[in-house]
């Protein structure tokens, strides 16, 4: 038998009383797509973090290449051969590609000769693996895609022989995807090892040779791709049966409820991110806007949820709604019935110093149901989130705890509850999965699609293809501030929504 | 006005610019790793006092400028323990440095001298004296050529040839050399110089204590070469100005002498200049006097255009999970 390439025996770590790794052992063979898949918050970063350096686990040993190794920093990993690639990119925005690829690996005092060098490796490298970059690109000039060929340039650089991709097409469009893939693989004919991290399903079951499935920690099974199924894998990462296909009737589309006429939005910097688009969301459906991230989207939701304005017209039940001025505020397009589930639910959802019960009634404290007189009626608010906590059924189910000690699902839940509760005519939901583990997924997916069945109408932002194929009865495809083109779920594919979320119009061709 | 006025406000304003420029390029070291100082201003006057101290109480200037770089470094020290080691904030720390230098210099000032909060004049050793280049007397009377050379090349203290030839040195190690890759990378990205196995902490320190041995000949240079002795508050808010200097220039070192030039050159036009008759309107001298301080405002204010700082500055650094 073969010496393995990584072999972890017994890894734990605890941060506080928060068991993140308990009793972790793994053995990956070199030459091979090894996957770990884990919902958020299963100790997946934590374990790859402990195997970088970053980390220090509290027992447990590394052996790389059947050689008991210490890795107390990232130094002695990249010395022992390995390469990570972060989900969020570690670069210099504004530094070449070239300055960045040599940074931390500096041949001496002076950058000339160290350039050069890269320069030459660089092209070397590029012709091996087909990873071409420009070498004198800026990274903030650059597209994701190029970026993470940086990031993995930078680690073979550094000769690692051992490659960590930590959730790695979370940004990336289906093609982009594929060429990610395909790069991956050529590493492991080169005879690399390859560990990729991930949530989905279907990259595991397409890529991998062999998988661990963690779950709160433990490291619940480890078993050959071939042999398994995204079925059976889900059940090991949640430890229930789960429904992966969201259950639901076809729609019955009724009178247009939100049309949207030639709307713009410029940002923050004065660019226009959403260029004049039409759109129309009836009662009792879902429309989908599919589209890689930062293509409009989430501008196109501020926008409709009162928190920037825009030019062009947006009627609600035929009423025209002002884009900016008074009344285009997102109090008054709560009072207008629009509920809105923003997409960073830290950041606009929530305040996560925040008591759960005090998130319960944001953007709705001026409801008459929370006032008593000139205060705040404090216990019908606690009354009413321990309703929607049962209802929801957020874990724990204490109104109590601030909102930053419940999990990412939890989290969510707890937004949407508050959204959904109000009884909208119309729900803009952004992203209402990220970063959610599987089982409540599966819950918000139901809540909304509840809501549809009653009538009202959904408008769901999410650069999860799978799930804009599960939920939307409509896809609308936006790139770059242009709607591309809509399509029907059965009527299309992953591959023509691929293309139109890169920007190629196969009608217009 | 004739050529030789212009040439003395000339002179002047490079006299006057030295100070700012050192502690400008202080600055631009420590912000350039992502350490934001408004605590130059302390450190040069606490320099300041230290330097003309021992200056006067050694007759060496030379010991005074080790004496002032030193505490300069002790003050840099403190700003890099509050905001690099312990996390803390780092303009408060910058604010607190400033207070601790202006009511400590004149404290110790007092207990040591007993002269009002000021040290002993300096003189002949306890100076820094100009430097005569070869031939300037005889070139002198040599028209254009010879006041150039030596009324505004020559004639100046050691301290000013070297404000001026840390410029290119600067730029040479922030853009030529392995340290200057990585101390831009800490102030743009932490997180990159980290994951690349290299010391984020020890770079921030090294970039800190740059800026103190910087500002530490800047605040000497006003005490013992500028001027001959220290007094209360004598750094006059030149803290402040380097810093809007720095943004001027957007973090660049050639940028940052043109810069410094510029409010060296306002300075010396109040020095010299002292009440403007402009056909019958008087402009009194506290306008003049102001002017610097008056751009600096409107350079902060951001009248002139976008100046983005280094993307982690101010911010400390946490590895994150």
């Amino acid at each position: 038998m073969t010496v393995p390439a990584i072999e972890l025996k017994g890894i734990s770590k605890a941060f506080g009383p928060v068991q993140a790794n308990k009793d972790i052992s793994i053995s990956v063979a070199p030459g091979t797509i090894h996957g770990i898949i884990g919902e958020n918050g299963a100790g997946k970063s934590t374990l790859m973090s402990i195997l970088y350096g970053f980390y220090k686990a509290d027992k447990g040993e590394i052996w790389i290449n059947g050689k008991k190794t210490e890795i107390p920093d990232s130094q002695a990993a990249i010395a022992a051969g390995i390469g990570m690639v972060f989900q969020h990119f570690k670069l210099v925005q504004n530094f070449t590609v070239l300055e960045n690829i040599i940074l931390g690996a500096e041949d001496g005092g002076l950058l000339k000769p160290s350039l050069a060098k890269a320069r030459k490796t660089l092209a070397e490298l590029a012709a091996e693996y087909e990873l071409n970059v420009n070498p004198d690109a800026v990274i903030e000039e650059i597209g994701v895609g190029q970026q993470q060929r940086v990031e993995i340039l930078k680690a073979l650089y550094r000769q690692a022989e051992i490659l960590i991709l930590d959730e790695p097409t979370g940004v990336l469009t289906p093609a982009e995807a594929d060429q990610l893939f395909r790069i991956l693989h050529r590493l492991k004919d080169e005879g690399k090892t390859i560990i990729l991290i991930t949530h989905k399903l279907r990259e595991i079951m397409e890529a991998t040779d062999t998988v661990s499935v963690m779950r709160r920690g433990e490291m619940t099974a480890t078993v050959k791709t071939s042999e398994t199924s995204p079925e059976h894998l889900a059940e090991l990462m949640v430890g229930r049966k789960v429904l992966l296909r969201v259950d639901k009737v076809p729609a019955k589309p009724g009178k247009p409820i939100l049309e949207i006429e030639n709307l713009r939005v410029t940002d923050d910097k004065g660019v226009e991110r959403v260029k004049g688009i039409n759109l129309t969301v009836r009662a009792g459906e879902i429309l989908g806007i599919a589209g890689v991230a930062g293509n409009g989207q989430s501008e196109l939701l501020e926008v409709l949820g009162g928190m920037r304005p825009g030019s062009g017209a947006i009627r609600l039940n035929g009423a025209p709604l002002p884009l900016s001025g008074p009344g285009s505020d997102a109090r008054a397009r709560r009072a207008a019935h629009v509920a809105h589930v923003p997409e960073d639910r830290q950041s606009e959802g929530l305040i996560m110093e925040f008591h759960a019960w005090e998130n319960v009634a944001f953007g709705y404290h001026h409801d008459p149901a929370y006032q008593s007189g000139i205060f705040m009626n404090n216990a019908a608010l606690r009354a009413d989130t321990d309703r929607k906590i049962e209802k929801f059924d957020v874990r724990p189910a204490d109104g109590w705890l601030a909102a930053k000690n419940f999990s990412g699902g939890n989290q969510q839940k707890i937004v949407v509850a508050r959204e959904i509760e109000r009884n909208p005519d119309l729900l803009l939901v952004g992203q209402p999965t990220r970063g959610v583990d599987i089982g409540a997924i599966e819950f918000i997916h139901k809540q909304i699609v509840a809501l549809r069945d009653q009538g009202k109408a959904v408008l769901l932002v999410s650069v999860e293809l799978e799930e804009i194929f599960g939920l939307a009865d409509r896809i609308a495809v936006m790139f770059d501030g242009h709607i591309m083109g809509e399509r029907l779920p059965h009527e299309t594919n992953e591959k023509e929504l691929g293309l139109l979320m890169a920007g190629v119009n196969g009608e217009a061709a | 006005m004739d050529f030789l006025t212009i040439i003395q406000v000339l002179d002047s304003t490079v006299r006057l610019a030295t100070p700012l420029l050192l502690a400008c390029l202080a600055g631009l070291f420590s912000e350039r790793a992502g350490i934001f100082d408004i605590g130059l201003e302390g450190k040069m006057l606490m320099s300041a006092f230290f330097s003309a101290a021992v200056a006067a109480v050694t007759g060496s200037v030379w010991l005074g400028l080790l004496a002032g770089i030193a505490a300069s470094l002790l003050l840099a020290g403190l700003h890099g323990l509050a905001s690099i080691t312990f996390r803390g904030n780092q303009l408060i720390s910058g604010v607190a440095i400033n207070f601790l230098a202006a009511g400590m210099t004149v404290l110790i000032a007092q207990d040591w001298f007993q002269q009002g909060g000021r040290t002993p004049s300096l003189i002949g050793g306890g100076r820094f004296g100009p430097i005569d280049w070869p031939l300037s007397e005889t070139l002198a009377n040599v028209p254009v050529i010879g006041p150039v050379y030596a009324e505004l090349l020559s004639g100046h203290s050691i301290l000013v040839y070297v404000a001026f030839l840390a410029v290119p040195a600067t730029w040479w190690v922030l853009f030529r050399t392995r340290f200057g890759l990585r101390l831009r990378a800490v102030g743009e990205n932490p997180a990159a110089v980290d994951t690349a196995g290299v010391s984020v902490v020890g770079l921030r320190y090294a970039a800190v204590m740059i800026c103190g041995v910087l500002c530490g000949i800047a605040g000497a240079y006003l005490a013992t070469a500028l001027q001959a002795g220290f007094v209360k508050d004598m750094t006059a808010g030149r803290g402040f100005i380097a810093l809007a200097a720095l943004i001027f220039a957007k973090w660049r070192p050639w940028h940052a002498m043109w810069a410094c030039l510029l409010f060296g050159l306002l300075q010396a036009i109040a020095l010299r200049f002292q009440n403007i008759d402009l056909g019958g309107v008087v402009i009194p001298v506290q306008v003049m006097d102001a002017l610097p301080y008056v751009l600096t405002v409107v350079i902060l204010a951001g009248f002139v255009g976008k100046a983005i700082p280094p993307r982690a500055g101010g911010e400390p650094y946490v590895k994150e999970r």
